[in-house]
């Protein structure tokens, strides 16, 4: 008995491996051709209404129709489809990092003018509407006790619920459990400042201050709390979940109880993705402003005590001087915005550096 | 230090899938068993019903008796860490903890079982991968993390993970089945030398192996998928190879089924 195999040279015709190649300056040389053609025609004569951006619209198609074309001539349409795709995405990829770029260039352009040790060391106390002085260290205090303090109150919750919502939650207290999780994730964080004002604010401090209702830097941590509560909960979640089944079974087979097992093998193993979800939250929580504004109380001076009294937070800050009425009340609205992007990045940076030093080499 | 494993009338649940039905089995002190079988027979299921890893998963439980020596690790009584300390368990894919150096992982079952002297645990990490015959390869580097290693060697060394603790039983869920000859033919050294200490009982789809190593066979089969896998045969492992009583068996060993 032959067996015949079936020949495969119907789907390639020649045997030959090797196709025509555009050379490798080609896609610069189009860039090149299209934005000199756009600039010529539609910036200098102005056809189609001239104009920066639709310049840049124009070389972008032009150069789309132009690499499309020659890739279709010389190298056949699946290989310009290809580089269709691979313009397309490099061009969504400009498009989303310009907005990222342009808010970093407008901080640093509009904040760093006011930007000095006066104004990281000195509080709003007593300054006039025309004084140039003043400073927002009373808000880099507050925003720093609130979010700590909310840090932490949430960690350790929002840890401890994701791990029973992966470890021990069975049938229906874990549904709910994850439901509710779910739901707060959704709450308006003004929702939580009223919540925070009408519970704390309005019931409970009343009995730490002879009777009469007080804001507090810490209500405003409170609010923050529930705020980051479900962020950091379902991000650990994620995280927990990421960790194999075969590593908590293999500490299981050596006789190690669930309880070491989750604290020094699951937790360990899912420790960097926490600390980027961690850190996610941290940043939210030091640009609420409603919230804060709700339970914090403004204030121009300097207060170091989160448990008594007004206190100022960065966002708060921001939000106040924009909408002031005095000379220098933009300009610090601008260099108090910068420093709280340089404050939320420093630790960022902090706690990746731990998270890696901690990982093995 | 060896014991001996008595099984009666064990049947283990998924939900309410029966996995295996009353399996009945006397596992002899310092020997090799071998359990065989087609896939989805219930050999895994019941190697990890023996130190109690099956009940791991949800839903899933255990019925019958299972005694070590005499003590049923099923009464109500008994604490799941302490049977597990007692019959260690090596899986089917190396599962290194990858936070923890080579060294940090030998020790893990030690020093979180609540052992805190270094000296007794430099001791114990080297007994343990000069018995996984690993020593060698890895003394220069113990500090380096384990996942760092091959797939053989990341296998030795949770073996030497599993013999560190010092149990007196060591179930292996196909242990070389995502290996290459050469570290298979390594393990398989390593567990005729570990059978003078330890009771050893091993799970394999590669019926060479099973012949090469292990004293005693157990074959496992189903009728049809969705059926409990049932023990079919169980004997010295040169009369499951050359004259089974069973026709079942026979036709699983000459490749006739499964």
């Amino acid at each position: 008995m032959t067996v015949t195999t079936p020949t495969r040279t119907a789907l390639i015709p020649g045997v030959s491996l090797q196709a025509r190649r555009l050379p490798r300056w080609t896609p610069y040389a189009i860039v090149v051709v299209a934005s000199a053609v756009a600039y010529v025609v539609i910036y200098l004569e102005n056809v189609l209404g001239g104009g920066v951006a639709m310049t840049v619209v124009a070389a972008a198609v032009l150069f789309l129709v132009l690499l499309g074309v020659t890739a279709r001539v010389v190298e056949g349409s699946r290989s310009a489809r290809n580089r269709l795709a691979t313009s397309w995405v490099y061009g969504v990829f400009i498009l989303a990092a310009l907005p990222l770029i342009s808010v970093v260039r407008t901080l640093i352009v509009n904040g760093h003018a006011l930007l000095n040790m006066q104004f990281l060391t000195h509080s709003m106390r007593n300054i006039t509407p025309f004084e140039k002085d003043g400073g927002a260290y009373h808000a880099i205090i507050g925003t720093l006790q609130q979010a700590g303090i909310a840090a932490i109150i949430t960690i350790p919750l929002g840890i401890a619920c994701a791990i029973y919502m992966v470890e021990y939650g069975r049938g229906r207290l874990a549904g709910a459990v994850r439901f509710f999780v779910d739901v707060m994730t959704g709450i308006p964080s003004i929702v939580c400042g009223l919540f925070i004002l009408a519970f704390w604010v309005t019931v409970i401090s009343p009995y730490f201050n002879d009777g009469r209702p007080a804001y507090s830097g810490f209500a405003a941590a409170l609010a923050l709390s529930v705020l980051m509560l479900p962020t950091i909960t379902r991000s650990s979640e994620e995280m927990l979940r990421l960790v194999p089944a075969a590593l908590r079974e293999g500490a299981y087979a050596l006789g190690i109880p669930k309880w070491k097992t989750i604290l020094k093998i699951v937790l360990p193993t899912a420790a960097t993705g926490i600390v980027t979800g961690i850190m996610l939250a941290i940043a939210r929580a030091c640009g609420e402003t409603a919230p804060v504004l709700l339970v914090a109380g403004a204030t121009d001076s300097i207060n170091n005590n989160p448990f008594s009294g007004n206190q100022e937070s960065l966002s708060v800050f921001i939000y106040t001087q924009a909408g002031s009425a005095a000379k220098y009340g933009v300009p610090r609205a601008w260099s108090a915005a910068l420093t709280l992007v340089v404050i939320v990045l420093a630790l960022t940076i902090t706690a990746k550096l731990i998270a890696r030093r901690s990982k093995l080499k | 230090m060896a014991k001996r494993i008595e099984a009666t009338n064990i049947t283990a649940y998924y939900g309410s899938f029966k996995a295996i039905d009353s399996i009945n089995m006397t596992i002899e002190p310092k020997s090799v068993t071998a359990l065989i079988g087609p896939s989805g027979c219930g050999k895994s299921t019941f190697l990890r019903s023996i130190n109690r890893m099956h009940e791991v998963l949800p839903n899933a439980r255990v019925e019958g008796s299972l005694t070590v020596d005499g003590q049923d690790i099923y009464d109500r009584d008994v604490d799941i860490t302490a049977v597990r300390r007692m019959i260690g368990m090596v899986f089917q894919r190396p599962n290194p903890f990858p936070t923890m150096s080579i060294y940090d992982n030998v020790v893990a079952g030690l020093r979180l079982g609540g052992v805190r002297k270094k000296s007794l645990l430099d001791a114990a990490c080297e007994k343990a991968l000069r018995a996984a015959n690993l020593w060698n390869e890895v003394h220069t580097r113990l500090s380096r993390p384990g996942a760092g290693l091959s797939g053989g060697q990341q296998q030795r060394l949770c073996i030497a993970r599993t013999i560190a603790v010092e149990p007196q039983i060591v179930l292996m869920d196909e242990p070389c089945s995502a290996l290459d000859p050469i570290s298979t033919l390594a393990i398989e050294d390593l567990i005729t030398e570990l059978k003078t200490q330890y009771t050893i009982v091993i799970v394999t789809h590669n019926m060479q192996q099973a012949a090469r190593v292990s004293d005693r066979t157990a074959f496992f089969s189903i009728e049809k998928t969705g059926d409990p896998g049932r023990l079919i045969e169980y004997d010295d492992t040169t009369k499951i190879f050359t004259t089974p009583s069973e026709k079942k068996t026979e036709d699983y060993i000459t490749g006739r089924f499964g």
